[in-house]
């Protein structure tokens, strides 16, 4: 079960902004599918090996050779604020540090 | 010229019967008088390159689900907050297609970063069903199975992660494949669920499946997870099934758990359709996948867990919406999320980033990995005795628009079917077998990694047997 305080909770850690009506109908749905999901820890698992990947692949390496990336202003091209060749953000903060 | 398959299309093209940019304007003109909200946009023109009659695609027009970047294209994975964005660069399979001969056509509509079952949680508007406009059309490739079925474009590529092509292709009616994980380069796709998504083809039968495939599958350098396809993909050929030994999974047609029970209309299909695989040769028993039922759990929790980490970039900085107005970085972060992600993908970033959270993360993420090993393990077991798994690909055929939006969990319950493959990794085909009430019903064959030409050559023998006939949703 997912309280108001969880829902916010978890908003916070996921940096979602969520309104009154959203914060109560997101504990109700969450809740339900959790109901639903918790099934699993019934489950005797005792042992098994949790699978993280499906394909038999391990440590992929490659020579570490430096190589030409995307151009700088094809990039900043998407960017929604472009500042000095560099992504412009507003200050972290009156706790931050130094704007970037 | 509309009643070809892609492959017939370009057979016609490489012995110049066919004018290739003749079929490009009509399927353009077909794209952009669409009426269904299949696609997010089409080509304004013919393709920059005039097509290469002789390569293997042969000029034959593809439409791209939006998720997949393509420079200069607007590239949006259905979000408001990627609303507008061109990529610097495209992705892989679509680079090969390109490559192959196929140009791009359009790109189609689908579920915000592929979250959804019906299309409708599409920050563009929900596509309509071709065989039903007051339908859905399934999802998360909605717009590229209405377009294909309706005959919007020759054929068209898609992502599945727990069935996004496979029920939306049961759905419209088409054959919808999805690939052993790692066949497909997931470069350059915008991501879901990293460990679950692979791209393949949607298209109106199995040889323009198995076209499609070849020309997507390969090693990727910009893909670590990426794997050299063994062998070719071969164009099926198979007229029989003598010998092969098709096994129906009791946990998955026995009815479900919390009412994901199967329509009878779907189930005397589906009944009637391994009636005729043995009428082909093919053998038919029941056989067990003890934690399948569990895999719907398994998958809305893994799912989302590794969503909530991919959608952590869609931040305001470098791409994208951002809203400001604030006073500081973290506010324009949490504003502008919470303008950009619809209500399906902060529902499933606040589900994934609660498994995920301190004191859960073993109960479970942790638990539904395990869960992940025994359902491989299951399907291995199970493919010692048989070659195929089949099953109906959806519980429902389609159902109306607005009918499961209010209810998260049975919406989730479309995907009974369709999840307990991408999590063993293995490879699945829906094609159609038939209509239930006038509505298209999908079949599942789902086979051991890597057995794709297999897959698709039994696919093909059910096919010409069944004999579906799809034009009434092209008209």
């Amino acid at each position: 079960m997912l309280d108001r305080a969880a829902v916010l909770h978890v908003a916070r850690l996921a940096r979602l902004q969520l309104s009154d009506a959203e914060v109560q109908r997101m504990a109700a749905e969450l809740s339900k599918v959790l109901d639903h999901v918790e099934k699993i820890r019934e489950l005797d698992l005792d042992g098994v090996r949790p699978t993280s990947h499906v394909v038999d692949v391990v440590n992929v390496l490659r020579p570490d050779e430096p190589e030409p990336s995307l151009p700088r202003d094809v990039i900043l091209r998407s960017a929604p604020e472009p500042v000095d060749g560099g992504f412009g953000v507003p200050s972290p903060g009156a706790a931050g540090s130094d704007r970037e | 010229m509309l009643e070809l398959t892609g492959a017939q299309a370009a057979a016609r093209v490489r012995a110049r019967e066919l004018d290739p940019r003749e079929l490009f304007d009509a399927y353009r003109d077909r794209a952009a008088a669409d009426e269904l909200n299949a696609f997010t946009w089409v080509a304004d023109g013919p393709p920059e390159l005039a097509p290469d009659a002789q390569a293997p695609l042969a000029g034959v027009p593809v439409a791209v689900k939006d998720l997949f970047c393509t420079e200069g294209v607007p590239s949006q994975a259905g979000s408001r907050i990627l609303e507008g964005y061109r990529p610097p660069y495209t992705a892989t399979v679509v680079a090969k297609l390109l490559e192959a001969g196929a140009p791009l056509l359009a790109k189609t509509n689908q579920d915000e970063f592929a979250m959804g079952s019906s299309t409708e949680n599409s920050a563009f508007g929900p596509v309509l069903n071709p065989w039903d406009r007051a339908r859905v059309p399934g999802g998360s490739s909605g717009g590229s199975a209405a377009a294909v079925a309706a005959g919007l474009a020759p054929w068209a590529i898609g992502t599945d992660t727990g069935g996004s092509i496979r029920q939306p292709a049961a759905l419209c009616g088409i054959v919808g494949l999805k690939p052993t994980y790692g066949a497909c380069s997931r470069y350059g796709m915008i991501a879901f669920a990293s460990s679950l998504d692979q791209a393949g083809p949607l298209t109106r039968d199995v040889t323009d499946a198995a076209l499609l495939l070849r020309h997507m599958v390969g090693h990727d350098r910009h893909d670590s997870t990426s794997v050299r396809f063994p062998g070719p993909i071969e164009l099926p050929s198979a007229e029989d099934l003598r010998g092969v030994r098709l096994g129906v999974p009791e946990e998955l047609i026995g009815g479900g758990q919390d009412g994901a029970g199967i329509e009878p209309g779907v189930r005397a299909n589906f009944e009637a359709t391994l009636r005729l695989a043995e009428a082909l040769g093919a053998s038919v028993e029941l056989c067990r996948l003890p934690h399948a039922p569990h895999a719907l759990s398994a998958y809305y929790l893994i799912a989302p867990a590794e969503a909530s980490a991919n959608l952590a970039r869609f931040d305001g900085v470098r791409y994208g919406l951002r809203v400001d107005g604030s006073r500081d970085l973290e506010s324009m972060y949490m504003a502008t999320r919470s303008a950009g992600f619809g209500t399906e993908v902060k529902r499933r970033i606040m589900l994934g980033t609660y498994a995920l959270s301190s004191g859960y993360y073993d109960a479970y993420y942790g638990t539904a990995q395990k869960v992940r090993t025994k359902i491989a393990d299951d399907f291995r077991a199970v493919f010692e005795q048989f070659d195929f798994v089949v099953t109906p690909t959806s519980p429902w055929t389609a159902f109306e628009l607005g009918a499961k939006t209010d209810d998260p969990l049975a919406m989730y319950l479309n995907d009974f079917c369709t999840v307990p493959m991408p999590l063993a990794g293995i490879p699945a085909i829906s094609i159609p077998s038939g209509l239930s009430a006038g509505l298209p019903v999908g079949f599942q064959l789902a086979g051991p990694a890597f057995s794709e030409t297999r897959l698709l050559d039994a696919a093909y023998a059910l096919e010409r047997t069944i004999g579906f006939d799809g034009s009434a949703a092209r008209r």
